[in-house]
Formats: structure tokens, C-alpha cells, sequence
């Protein structure tokens, strides 16, 4: 079914792209991180930049994430525009400071003085039996930390477009990409993620969120893989006589939260799926951004599918329990609709 | 130490002397100046005092050349005044009024002048030392010639951090001079206390970084020992790193009663190695300067010591409007 005029790419493909289309129109921006340069990056998201780039913009670094981080900071408070990779988001622990103390808050410490635009992008989620600290989203832990805007995009189009504006933003943009979604062979992948990808360089608003189906009984708010298995469960709903909205986040910060009430007021009802953990998150939130507003469209309580509150499993059967699925999302539906 | 040697050194003009003299005054009154704000209350927070070690920034901005960048942490207000920063500008800042460098929202620890290439003004030890490498990367990037000088101190050379960035910047050949500014004290602890070898100027040695160590208190020493480092990094033959041995008169910021020394020994590095005294008797006693022209500069600077505490007290407070800006860049 694929159209003539498609042209379909994975989302480390159109990450790729938009990095290599800004890097031709503007000097200042260059890629650092480990393994970006021949390897191409782990997740295949610098893939054939460092043939065409070469190696002083392509910059392979030390296993070094304070030092490396810290410099794009002081790099981009100069002016220019780095876009570094944090292989895995669970790497943080090692190099947080550079993140949220500097990155994040020297645009404010200076009063406006300086800019700090730059682009931390870094690998999410599970699923792959890779273990409890390579296998993390941590969205909520970003998200909830001011200074920095924080993506997470779910197709290969909004991949390539957000990417581009992130490169384009004055202030620091956290890029946060799922493995699953990469079009990484050995990973398995999400066909889902694989859609049509216009050649030229666009740009996808940061901070909008994206209504990526349209329904009346019931909202499903999710992000990055989650929209995917929101979409399963809307499916499977729809042969049930329920028709579910699902709205794709695509924002962290700035928070889309004007798109999130206008679906709920619609539906009255509200189901969030996030693989991150579920206390004190991104669920909540979405939750009560609505409650907050106004609980009175809330014709149920709110669900939540998210990541239980403990360290992620190794062994596959305890991962997968873990782990969001549609059926989940089903069962979420089957518990409000009995309440 | 030794006692101080007054003899003054052969290639240093009247000018150059005069202006060290009037440029690390400057910071010592305005330093004292901060500190008594503090004790009327008036500056809130921690606020670490740079007295004693001005002949550090002044010799090292003696060695820069325009354009060439610094950054540093906390104790950051003589770097600020050493770069040309503008001192009420500084001090509206302490009292977190609205004329001060970042409109209130960063205070004493965080300030910035991108017009002076003053880069921080940071709050974690050891923190800047990669961002330091990071606008050096800039610098080499854009191949302009110009230096970054990394400040930090011995407790900051016991940070990670530092030799991640070591590594990184001797790897890539980055334009920057690592500053340690030793003035023996992280916090409260003594550098024997928490130090295993108390050579700092050698840490670069497992990733091929010269170091030299420079007295600290003789603003020439610094300032040759600058010109040697830059030097260096201008030729494109990487890092150089520099330990500045030095020592700070109060406590390690406000709140520190600085219980861990004694009196006499902080009395006996005031008496014997002030480097503000040494310059001043290097400018009487080599007839660079007569009494009277000392006492014209230092009615100066106290005058513009204290317009800038006028500035800061009328300063207005920010208005609660200017919260929300700025935690984004402001489009242009």
C-alpha cells in the first residue's frame, strides 16, 4: 500500500536527516557524543554524518559524560550549536549536574545575557531484556526540572521535524528518542514509527501536542511507544463499539495542556499510558492538568498505564508484565467503563 | 613563606605597576565593601570574598589578550571586576536588584557578560572546568586564536570532573589555561587534609599537560607565568595547566568564622605576602609612585567602590513579572 509519492524512513534515518540538512545551511552546528562518528551512533541516528561532516564536526568523545555535556554547554553559551548524544537516558546519573544545573538554568542565571541552544538527544525505554539501567524513559525526572524543553516524538515525521526545531532553538532542547521506534533491526521495531518523511527540511512546533486519532468515548493520552500501543488498543476498541481519541504528547515541556483538556472535554474520559515509572510522572500530570481545569467533564476517574514502581526486570516475563501493552489500555477501558 | 622580596622587576613599566595597584585595590575595597552589605543584611545567601588572592585575576588579565575568555566558580567577583565587568552592576546583583548583571535571578554565584567573554559564575565545585573546555572547543572551532582561562580551586581538583576534562582537552589540543587556584583551603579542610600529593600543577601529567606552579601573592609572577600559558595554547599545543599558589584572608564564604586555622597564621600571610602591599612598596620604593599618588588612586576607588553600594541599595527589587522570563532564551 505504500504510495509512489512515499518515502518512508525509519526515525533514526530522519533524525539523521535533519542534522545533516542543518548542518549544510549552518556552521555552527556540530554532533558530539560516544560513538556517533563511524559506528554511526547505537541507534543509527548519525548514520553517514561523519562521511559527509567529517570528523571535527562529527566528534567522537571519550566515555566522559560530565566533561562532554559541560563542554556543549560552554560551546553553546559561545554561540554555537551542538547536538550531543547521551547514548542511554539512564546515563544520567553520571553527568546530571552538566544537565540541569547548567544547561537548564544558565539562561535564566544570566538574566537573558546568554543563550544555550543546544540539543541533548538520548535513548528511552525498554523492552529488549537489556536490564534495569539501560532500559529506562525517565521522562518525568527531565520533564519536571524547568529550563529545559523536553521531546519525545513517536514517527519518523515528527522525529525529523522537531529535531530540526530543536536545532533551531535558542534554548536547550532534550531529545528524548525510544529504541524501539528506531527502525533498529536487531531491536525489533515498531512498524508504526516507519511513516512518510518529506525530503525537504521542515520544522514540527515544539510544545504542540498532536490529536493522532479521532474519537468521542474515551481519551488516550500517551508518548513516544505509548502512542503506538494507544493506537492497538483504540483498534481493538473500535471493534467493540468504543470509539477512543488518542492524542500523541510529542512535548514534555512546554506541556500541551490546552490540547489534552479540549480532547477530555470531549470524551469525558481519560486514560494515560506511560512507559516511564508511574509515581510522581508524566501520568500524573496529564491527570491533573484536567482535574485541576475542570473535573467536572470527568464523566470516570482517570486510569493509568505506566511502568509499576519498581527497578526494571531483567528476565523477559517480568519486563513484559511490566511494561505498557494494549491489552493493558483495553483493561483500563473494561475498569472504567464498570466503575 | 619567605619573607618578601621588594626588589622590583626590571621589565615592568610605571603604567602597568600603577594599573595593578589601582586593578586589585579595586577588587579589595569592593570585597570589603560586599562584606559589610552582608553584615547589614543586605546580601542574602553565601557570599565568598576573593581578598587576598586579587593579584591572581589581575596578573592573569595582564597576560589576555581581547577577546580570550574566562570562567569560574563561585568566588567570582574579583574575575568579574578584573574583566572590566562593571562594579555596580556586580554589586545591584548581590543585593539581587534589578540593575545587577542578571536582573536578581542569579546572585553573588552566577553572573555572566558575554561583552567581556565572562562566562560564570558558577555554583558547583568544579562544575565549569567542562564548559571551560567547551568554549575552548568553541574558540578552536571557529580557529580565532583566542584562549579560555578555566579557573578553579584545590577542592575542585579533587572532582572528576576535571579529569574527564583533562583528558578531552588535552585529547583535542583545546585552547585553555586550567587555573588552580590554590589557596590551600576547600571549605574548612586543609589541603593536606584532603589532598594525597599536594603538587597540583602535576595532575596534568598522566594526559601530557604541562603545569607550572606560580607564586600567587606577586601579580608578576602571575602575570608571567599567564603569557607563558597562553603561549602556549595560541601555538595550538593544547592545555597548560597552572597552579597558583595563593590564600584567602576571610572564610570560605560570610558564614565561615574560619575555625580551622589560627589567627597568627592568617595574620603572618597578611603581613608578610599581601600582594596589593608588595606592589604598593614595589611603586614607592622603585619611585614608580609617590604616597600622594597612592592616596589620589585609593580616593578613587573607594569612590567608585562606594557608588557602586549606592547603585546596589537604590537598585530597585525585580519586579515579581521577571520570574517568568528567561527560563527560555527570549526570542530576537
Amino acid at each position: 500500500m505504500t504510495k509512489s509519492n512515499e518515502r518512508k524512513l525509519t526515525i533514526a534515518r530522519s533524525m539523521a536527516e535533519a542534522v545533516a540538512q542543518e548542518m549544510r545551511v549552518d556552521p555552527s552546528v556540530f554532533v558530539m557524543g560516544e560513538d556517533i562518528g563511524p559506528l554511526g551512533g547505537v541507534y543509527g541516528n548519525t548514520r553517514g554524518l561523519i562521511e559527509e561532516f567529517g570528523a571535527e564536526r562529527i566528534r567522537d568523545t571519550p566515555i566522559s559524560e560530565t566533561a562532554f555535556i559541560g563542554a556543549a554547554v560552554g560551546a553553546a553559551q559561545d554561540g554555537m550549536r551542538p547536538v550531543v548524544e547521551l547514548m542511554f537516558v539512564d546515563f544520567f546519573g553520571v553527568c546530571f549536574d552538566a544537565i540541569y544545573n547548567l544547561m537548564a538554568k544558565n539562561i535564566y542565571f544570566s538574566g537573558g545575557n546568554l543563550k544555550v541552544p543546544m540539543v541533548l538527544m538520548t535513548s528511552t525505554g525498554g523492552g529488549y531484556s537489556d536490564g534495569g539501567q539501560h532500559s529506562q524513559c525517565v521522562y518525568g525526572t527531565f520533564a519536571h526540572l524547568p529550563g529545559m524543553k523536553v521531546v519525545a516524538p513517536s514517527n519518523a515525521y515528527d522525529a525529523k521535524g522537531l529535531m530540526t526545531a530543536a536545532m533551531r532553538d535558542d534554548s536547550p532542547v532534550v531529545y528524548m528518542y525510544h529504541k524501539g521506534l528506531q527502525g533498529m533491526g536487531w531491536l525489533g521495531t515498531e512498524a508504526g514509527a516507519t511513516v512518510h518523511v518529506p525530503e525537504e527540511s521542515y520544522t514540527v512546533e515544539i510544545g504542540k501536542a498532536k490529536v493522532v486519532r479521532q474519537g468521542k468515548d474515551v481519551t488516550i493520552v500517551s508518548l513516544g511507544m505509548g502512542v503506538h500501543n494507544a493506537l492497538k488498543a483504540a483498534k481493538t476498541l473500535e471493534g467493540q463499539g468504543v470509539s477512543a481519541e488518542v492524542v500523541d504528547l510529542v512535548s514534555l515541556v512546554p506541556l500541551d495542556r490546552e490540547t489534552i483538556r479540549a480532547s477530555v472535554a470531549k470524551t469525558g474520559r481519560l486514560i494515560v499510558v506511560d512507559e516511564d515509572y508511574m509515581s510522581y510522572g508524566v501520568s500524573g500530570e496529564i491527570i491533573a492538568s484536567v482535574t485541576e481545569h475542570d473535573i467536572s467533564v470527568l464523566k470516570a476517574a482517570p486510569k493509568r498505564v505506566a511502568f509499576p514502581d519498581v527497578p526494571i526486570p531483567f528476565a523477559r516475563v517480568m519486563e513484559q508484565y511490566c511494561l505498557p501493552n494494549p491489552d493493558k489500555i483495553v483493561a483500563a477501558w473494561d475498569e472504567m467503563k464498570a466503575a | 613563606m619567605a619573607a618578601r622580596k621588594t626588589t622590583p622587576k626590571p621589565n615592568v613599566s610605571s603604567e602597568e605597576l600603577t594599573q595593578f595597584y589601582r586593578d586589585m585595590l579595586l577588587i579589595r575595597r569592593f570585597e570589603e565593601k560586599a562584606g559589610q552589605l552582608y553584615g547589614m543584611g543586605l546580601i542574602g545567601g553565601f557570599c565568598h570574598l576573593y581578598i587576598g588572592q586579587e593579584a591572581v585575576v589581575v596578573g592573569l588579565e595582564a597576560a589576555a589578550e581581547d577577546g580570550d575568555k574566562r570562567i569560574t566558580s563561585y568566588r567570582d567577583h574579583g574575575h568579574m571586576l578584573a574583566c572590566g565587568m562593571d562594579p555596580n552592576g556586580v554589586m545591584a546583583e548581590l543585593t539581587g536588584r534589578e540593575g545587577g548583571y542578571s536582573k536578581g535571578k542569579g546572585g553573588s554565584m552566577h553572573m555572566f557578560s558575554k561583552e567581556k567573554h565572562f562566562y560564570g559564575g558558577h555554583g558547583i565545585v568544579g562544575a565549569q572546568v567542562p564548559l571551560g573546555a567547551g568554549l575552548a572547543f568553541s574558540d578552536k572551532y571557529r580557529d580565532n586564536g583566542r584562549v579560555t582561562f578555566t579557573y578553579f580551586g584545590d577542592g575542585a581538583a579533587n572532582q572528576g570532573q576535571v579529569y574527564e576534562t583533562f583528558n578531552m582537552a588535552a585529547l583535542w589540543k583545546l585552547p585553555v589555561v586550567f587555573v588552580i587556584e590554590n589557596n590551600q583551603y576547600a571549605m574548612g579542610t586543609a589541603q593536606q587534609r584532603s589532598t594525597s600529593t599536594p603538587d597540583l600543577h602535576t595532575r596534568g601529567e598522566a594526559f601530557g599537560i604541562p603545569g607550572e606552579v606560580v607564586d600567587g601573592m606577586d601579580v608578576l609572577a602571575v602575570k608571567v607565568a599567564g603569557k607563558t600559558a597562553v603561549g602556549h595554547c595560541r601555538a595550538g599545543k593544547g592545555p597548560y595547566i597552572l597552579e597558583i599558589k595563593t590564600y584567602r584572608y576571610r572564610g570560605h564564604s560570610m558564614s565561615d568564622p574560619a575555625k580551622y586555622r589560627t589567627r597568627e597564621e592568617v595574620q603572618k600571610m597578611r603581613e608578610e605576602r599581601d600582594p596589593i602591599e608588595h606592589v604598593r612598596i614595589m611603586l614607592i620604593e622603585g619611585k614608580h609612585a609617590s604616597e600622594d599618588d597612592l592616596k589620589a588612586i585609593d580616593k578613587e576607588i573607594k569612590a567608585v567602590v562606594n557608588a557602586s553600594a549606592e547603585f546596589a541599595k537604590e537598585s530597585p527589587e525585580p519586579a515579581l513579572e521577571e520570574l517568568w522570563t528567561d527560563i527560555y532564551a527570549e526570542a530576537t
